[in-house]
């Protein structure tokens, strides 16, 4: 177990720093000049060339991006614009603020979403699936695989500007969807959110259902299953601890990967709810071309979904005997 | 001595001293096809301590019928009718909760493939225990001591620390044996075993074989062993029931079925047995054709399309009037053949054969 974790965190490791670099040459390559994008109203020449200088945009690039690499490690220096210690991600002009304190401001509020959000596209998900394959080709069957249907069909921003229309303006019951550090006030955290993470849930869940339901229907017609009723065991217990187990693998597989795409912000709920996530500091980044804050963006979903990658692989070996892990 | 092979020509024996005693069984599958008649009219008996061997092609309601013994069938698809009475106990009349306490301690069953019979994710002893558990309330460490015990007495070595492998850990005749001390955990009176040894190979087989008989010296369990390898039969059965297409055929002693069979199906399955002592160019006979399709089964005797002997019976009642299952020079069988008739192919062609 610990030789796969090690030898998969190297690969991990190869594939961020190969990353790093194919990303920053792809985006230092575009015929847009940082100095001048960075330097904003009232420009003048000194100014944009303090820029180039912070900026270190008159070294040569492969020396620029070595300085951008070790900085990750080491910090970097930007001229008059201070010290950023490390791990150090670049320098956000147009906030005039280090990239990773703004990752780091923002992070929290994906996190959050996230968890939130995955928890409810989980267990709504599972849920229906089991509902489905329980009374498989009954009314609860069609209703189940329908109401995942229509999930997946919907779009975030419609969905979500409807329900804050419905809950927020016209009834009243819930506040502005926005996220609140849960350690300032858990409740306001929680009601600030709600919305935003059953929205989100919606589009997961017609994926969880299908599946949970085709995985109960199969392992319900294993051998093993008619062999544990043979032996006296009542069909509650044969569902919950013998088809159950054997479906949970592959989905405990499929929201391995979903919390990576979530945890690496989820761009279009937290524009539409505008929850200050990471997912929103990638769109303004796109907007204002803020170069080092789209890269320091990429490189944390990145990690988060390699993170998540191989957390999925390991959690297999746990969750199937056969799978043999090193 | 079995009743089924003594009762005075009356196809279905009078009820009661068995064991287990099967009446007029009916299975019936609804498909989207149609429904497919898995067993009809099917009767037999088991006594105490006693084999039957039930022997057919894939699909001649073998095993159907003793899912349904179990109550193992999807209630939702199938219908059952008829009488099951397991030691003075109408099975189909049972409610779900008794099948529940019966299964897997009064009766139980073993499955032909354990591979598959064994869920991958438990550990053996747990997959033991757990019937031993529900059905005696035992511990969970009464219940790993009693795994352990299972597994020493179907000849496991090191059973207490194999007791805690999973089944892709095991081999195929250890995964096989790990299956009957699952099914023999709670001492059950009934074993019904579904073509146990047909996965394994053939030394695997002979072990598995004596294992079942032992055990059964041991206890006094009943067994009904499914199987289609004859071979098999003449080791472990006292009586012999031979199915096709979802109807019992013949039913006899295991004696009579094999050394003097009276039906022209049970005489090609003698015929299709290879012998190690026929000398090498001497072809098999196969059975021609292939089984029936129980969706829409051929009329009168379900074997005649396959039958080289069909020409024998003056006119076509073959094809027009299913055959009873009579008695006719020993036991029971069910043919339109006379008994005369049939004991003269018997002696003159299929005997000859089988020693040649």
């Amino acid at each position: 177990m610990l030789r796969f974790l090690i030898r998969r965190a190297l690969g991990a490791l190869v594939i961020i720093v190969l990353l790093i670099a194919l990303t920053y040459f792809a985006f230092f390559s575009l015929p847009t000049d940082p100095a001048r994008l960075a330097c904003s109203k009232g420009c003048t020449p000194e100014l944009l060339a303090q820029i180039r200088t912070n900026m270190h945009l008159n070294l040569p690039i492969y020396q620029q991006f070595w300085n951008y690499f070790s900085g990750l490690f080491v910090g970097q220096d930007f001229g008059t614009a201070g010290h950023c210690a490390a791990p150090c991600f670049g320098y956000s002009y147009n906030t005039q603020s280090f990239v990773w304190d703004r990752i780091v401001a923002n992070y929290p509020a994906t996190f959050v979403l996230a968890i939130g959000g995955a928890a409810i596209f989980l267990t709504v998900g599972v849920g229906l699936g089991m509902i489905a394959a329980w009374k498989q080709g009954k009314l609860a069957d069609k209703a189940a695989t329908a109401i995942g249907l229509v999930g997946q069909s919907t779009q975030i921003y419609f969905l979500g500007p409807l329900a804050m229309a419905l809950f927020v303006v016209n009834l009243h019951w819930l506040p502005q969807p926005a996220y609140i550090p849960w350690t300032q006030d858990p409740w306001g955290c929680f009601t600030g959110m709600i919305l935003p993470w059953t929205v989100m849930s919606v589009i997961f869940w017609s994926n969880y259902s299908r599946q949970v339901r085709s995985l109960m229907l199969e392992q319900l017609s294993e051998d093993h299953i008619r062999a544990a009723r043979a032996k006296g065991m009542s069909n509650t217990y044969v569902w919950w601890r013998y088809a159950l187990r054997g479906a949970m693998a592959p989905i405990i597989t499929i929201f391995g990967l979903d919390l990576g795409a979530v945890f690496s912000g989820a761009i279009i709920t937290e524009v539409t709810f505008g929850v200050h996530g990471l997912g929103y500091l990638a769109v303004i980044a796109v907007n204002q071309a803020d170069l080092y804050l789209e890269l320091g963006v990429l490189i944390f979903s990145s990690v988060s979904i390699l993170l998540f990658n191989i957390i999925v692989d390991a959690a297999y070996g746990l969750l199937d005997p056969r799978v043999r892990i090193g | 001595m079995s009743t089924l092979t003594k009762s005075e020509s009356i196809p279905a024996p009078e009820a009661g001293h068995a064991f287990l005693s099967v009446r007029d069984l009916q299975v019936r599958f609804r498909t989207e096809d149609g429904i497919v008649k898995a067993v009809n009219n099917l009767s037999f008996d088991l006594e105490q301590g006693k084999t039957l061997g039930i022997v057919g092609e894939s699909g001649s309601g073998k095993s159907v019928s003793n899912l349904a013994v179990m109550g193992l069938h999807n209630p939702k698809n199938t219908t059952i009718e008829g009488s099951i009475t397991l030691d003075g106990q109408d099975l189909l009349k049972a409610s779900q909760k008794d099948l529940e306490k019966l299964r897997g301690n009064k009766m139980s069953m073993i499955f032909q493939d354990a591979l598959a019979a064994l869920s991958p994710y438990y550990t053996i002893g747990r997959q033991i225990a757990e019937p031993f558990m529900k059905h005696t309330g035992a511990s969970k460490k009464e219940g790993r001591d009693r795994a352990i015990e299972m597994l020493r007495r179907v000849g496991i070595p090191q059973p207490q620390t194999r007791v805690d492998d999973f089944p892709h850990q095991f081999s195929g005749g250890m995964r096989q044996r790990a299956m009957i001390a699952m099914a023999l955990v709670c001492d059950p009176q009934m074993l019904i075993a579904d073509e146990p040894t047909t996965a394994l190979d053939v030394t695997v087989q002979a072990q598995i074989i004596d294992l079942l008989k032992d055990l059964q010296q041991e206890s006094g369990t009943s067994i009904i062993f499914i199987t289609h390898d004859l071979g098999v039969i003449r080791e472990i059965a006292d009586d012999v029931l031979v199915m096709y297409a979802g109807r019992a055929v013949e039913r006899g002693t295991m004696r009579e079925v094999l050394k003097s069979s009276q039906h022209p199906y049970g005489w090609g399955l003698l015929s299709s047995i290879p012998r190690i002592n026929a000398s090498v160019d001497v072809p098999l006979m196969p059975i021609p054709g292939t089984p029936p399709s129980l969706l829409n089964p051929p009329s009168g005797c379900a074997f005649h399309p396959r039958c080289t002997y069909r020409e024998l019976v003056v006119g076509d009642k073959c094809v027009t009037e299913r055959p009873p299952l009579e008695l006719a020079n020993g036991h029971l069988s069910a043919c339109h053949l006379t008994p005369a008739q049939k004991q003269s192919i018997l002696t003159e062609q299929i005997l000859p054969r089988l020693s040649s």
